[in-house]
């Protein structure tokens, strides 16, 4: 396999999240790929479970808490940057754990230390110069998830990736920056409109002409694959990383 | 067609969802705010810098608003203006029947205002044997129609336009007609004789301004300026929370309010009204009453949704947000829809009714986005959320799960098992690697998509074996 040789490699902590590791571990083993293929060394930190956002975002503090903590403490036990495949966990290591623990300050410190620390995967790669020399034939759908486009506000990264892949065309689509839909339990709580919100999504997607959807959350993909099965319709539906590690393969 | 707040959130958006006409109207308005919003919002330079201004005027007032509405109730007293402070929608009524009462007013044309739809105002006034008569286009048709306002700045935003012309048809006695300028003709002919036979106009108040008591009006069919000028009595109910500083801090809010509601430069008509009729002057009323409204505005400022407070109710969230795009306004149960209406329904009404409003989004952050003076809207969901679940009965199996999350979360060798047992009994449902009907919760998710199936081995197994080939190699 090619490899690119840096000067020194860079080691980065990766979090899986747990969707990536239950559900699509693909799209993790991409992401380590790919992120080798820019110059780093992945390291696994042992212990990683959940960042605690479906707890928050029901209204669990408490509950919640405890898993941050959990988390802060092992990611804080390592160094450097920390790779996030996805737009939500990130931004709830990024800003909603340090706002979980502001009634205790050096918990929010080290919950400060360790968001410092963190990077949604298409914004480090991005910053690592994107990865070298990729084709893929393909018409690319990009659906830019809500917490990395208004959470963290990281909203030319991804495009710039795919365009960096010789023969992929992004194409554009109504309402593209309206969110999908997902939003963890909302999903299940609220599924109708859930529901609705991703068929408006979906069908414009498909009127796009999009042979490929490609995200950098692997929840609101679950939710717009599960949909588009259910539709019937052949649009191929990948995270970033697996994407872009198929282009340079 | 009207709705309140019996068979709950989920039921009302249930029944949205299946409303097609719904769906026609509000996608064509929604739609086009949103577009009208942006083009306005670029021509303003330094929109951003504006917000900035706007939301740190916003927020001192908030922090001294008693200060604030003392000095604001000098200056109305000095301009020659009648305060009246009501604690609560009830007061604001009986204080507004009682100025009716003593000045013999038969009739009250009204300029639009969501805080007298808080209070119920017109039952009130009807009640008194006063007749009310809404000369805001939209809300003239929620009044023909029996109806209430679904949209904070386009009351109808709910009706297409062949609705409309129907409900004129049977009330008006006009003959039907779908076209938006002979409907606004039949709306405007009746309305002129509303204004000039009114003896109280009645008013919201866009702004009031702290340092020489001026009431601020914004309309775009002038009828905020008939019904201000003509009758001989004006009553403007306003909110505590409507103050703005400064003249030149009305100057911002003015900018980001037309361009955030519907996407104007300026709305066509700007009333600043200082005080009734002066001696020499051809028009104005002979007395001029501020009733200031706070029905609960006082607790919330005491709380995490404070920050609520300095919405100017320009309905850019509405327009943005993609549950209020599914369901419309009536779901939301009461008076103020959408995520404004999920945090302040809540604090005026009381969250123990209204705990799944809170809910109801999907944590986007568009509203946030849009919001002239940047009103964390997500952050205040998400502490009403947290609220809901100290003080609210919760379904037990969210509850059990959640802490059960928690405990597990925690440890992670307990984790990796808890989380295998999960993934065989998912896989035991699959068909080529895909479950189509989920029991329990998950339930919701395979009502509408197919659950991608968990896979055999997790990516952490699949690391490790990488990496100790790697060793091996």
């Amino acid at each position: 396999m090619l490899q690119y040789h840096y000067a020194l490699a860079m080691v980065v902590q990766l979090f899986p999240t747990c969707l990536v590791n239950e559900i699509r571990p693909d799209a993790g083993m991409a992401v380590v790929r790919v992120l080798e293929r820019v110059g780093c060394e992945v390291a696994l930190p042992e212990g990683l479970t959940c960042c605690g956002q479906p707890a928050y975002n029901a209204g669990f503090h408490d509950e919640a808490r405890r898993v941050a903590r959990h988390t802060l403490a092992v990611l804080g036990a390592t160094d450097g940057a920390i790779v996030v495949p996805s737009g939500s966990c990130c931004d709830m290591l990024v800003h909603q754990t340090v706002e979980l623990f502001r009634d205790e300050p050096a918990a929010a410190e080290a919950a400060q230390r360790v968001a410092s620390r963190c990077r949604e995967f298409s914004q480090f790669v991005a910053e690592r110069g994107g990865v070298p020399g990729g084709s893929l034939p393909s018409r690319v759908a990009y659906h830019p998830s809500c917490h990395l486009q208004r959470g963290l506000r990281v909203q030319r990264e991804p495009l710039q990736l795919i365009g960096g892949v010789a023969g992929a065309e992004s194409v554009p689509f109504d309402e593209q920056h309206e969110c999908c839909g997902f939003g963890g339990l909302f999903s299940i709580k609220n599924a109708e409109i859930s529901a609705a919100m991703m068929d408006r999504k979906l069908t414009a997607i498909e009127a796009s002409g999009a042979n490929r959807l490609v995200s950098c959350d692997l929840g609101c993909l679950l939710h717009l694959e599960g949909g588009l099965r259910r539709r019937g319709a052949a649009i191929a539906v990948q995270h970033l990383a697996e994407f872009l590690d198929e282009a340079a393969t | 067609m009207s709705s309140d707040a019996s068979g709950g959130f989920a039921q009302r958006a249930h029944d949205a969802l299946g409303n097609r006409q719904l769906h026609i109207a509000l996608d064509r308005t929604t739609a086009q705010l949103g577009m009208r919003r942006s083009t306005a919002v670029a021509s303003l330079d330094n929109f951003d810098g504006v917000r900035d201004q706007a939301r740190a005027a916003k927020m001192q007032v908030l922090r001294t608003l008693g200060d604030s509405l003392r000095r604001f109730e000098e200056q109305l007293i000095a301009n020659g203006a009648h305060v009246h402070w009501a604690d609560t929608g009830a007061d604001a009524n009986r204080i507004i029947v009682e100025i009716a009462t003593r000045t013999g007013v038969r009739r009250v044309a009204k300029s639009k205002s969501m805080v007298s739809e808080e209070t119920h105002l017109n039952g009130a006034l009807e009640k008194a044997g006063i007749a009310v008569i809404e000369t805001d286009l939209g809300e003239y048709i929620v009044q023909l129609a029996n109806d209430r306002p679904s949209h904070i700045i386009a009351p109808i935003v709910h009706m297409t336009r062949e609705q409309v012309g129907r409900v004129m048809h049977d009330r008006l006695a006009v003959p039907y007609s779908d076209d938006t300028q002979t409907l606004a003709r039949y709306a405007r002919e009746r309305l002129r004789e509303e204004f000039l036979q009114a003896d109280m106009g009645l008013s919201g108040a866009n702004f009031g301004v702290v340092e020489n008591g001026t009431i601020c009006l914004v309309t775009n069919e002038g009828n905020g300026r008939m019904v201000t000028t003509l009758p001989r009595v004006h009553v403007a109910l306003m909110g505590i929370e409507k103050l703005v500083p400064t003249m030149a801090d009305l100057d911002r809010f003015l900018k980001l309010l037309a361009r955030s509601a519907t996407g104007q430069k300026l709305t066509v008509y700007t009333t600043l009204i200082r005080g009734p009729r002066r001696a020499g002057d051809e028009c104005g009323p002979e007395e001029l009453h501020v009733v200031l409204l706070d029905n609960g505005r006082t607790n919330m400022l005491a709380g995490e949704t404070a920050e609520i407070l300095g919405c100017i109710r320009c309905g850019a969230c509405l327009n943005a947000c993609p549950v209020y795009r599914s369901v419309g306004g009536h779901a939301y149960g009461d008076v103020y829809p959408g995520p404004v209406g999920a945090i302040v329904t809540p604090g005026l009404r009381g969250l123990d009714r209204f705990a799944e409003l809170p809910g109801a989004s999907s944590l986007c952050g568009a509203c946030r986005d849009v919001c002239p003076v940047r009103l964390d809207i997500p952050r205040m969901l998400l502490a009403l959320r947290h609220q809901a679940v100290e003080r609210t009965p919760q379904p037990f199996a969210l509850r059990a799960g959640l802490k059960m999350f928690a405990r597990v979360a925690t440890r992670p060798r307990l984790y990796r098992a808890a989380t295998a047992l999960v993934r065989r009994a998912l896989r035991a449902r699959a068909r080529n690697g895909w479950i189509a009907k989920a029991p329990g919760m998950a339930s919701g998710w395979t009502a509408f998509r197919d659950l991608r199936a968990p896979a055999a081995r997790t990516f952490e197994q699949q690391w490790r074996e990488r990496q100790a080939s790697r060793h091996r190699g």
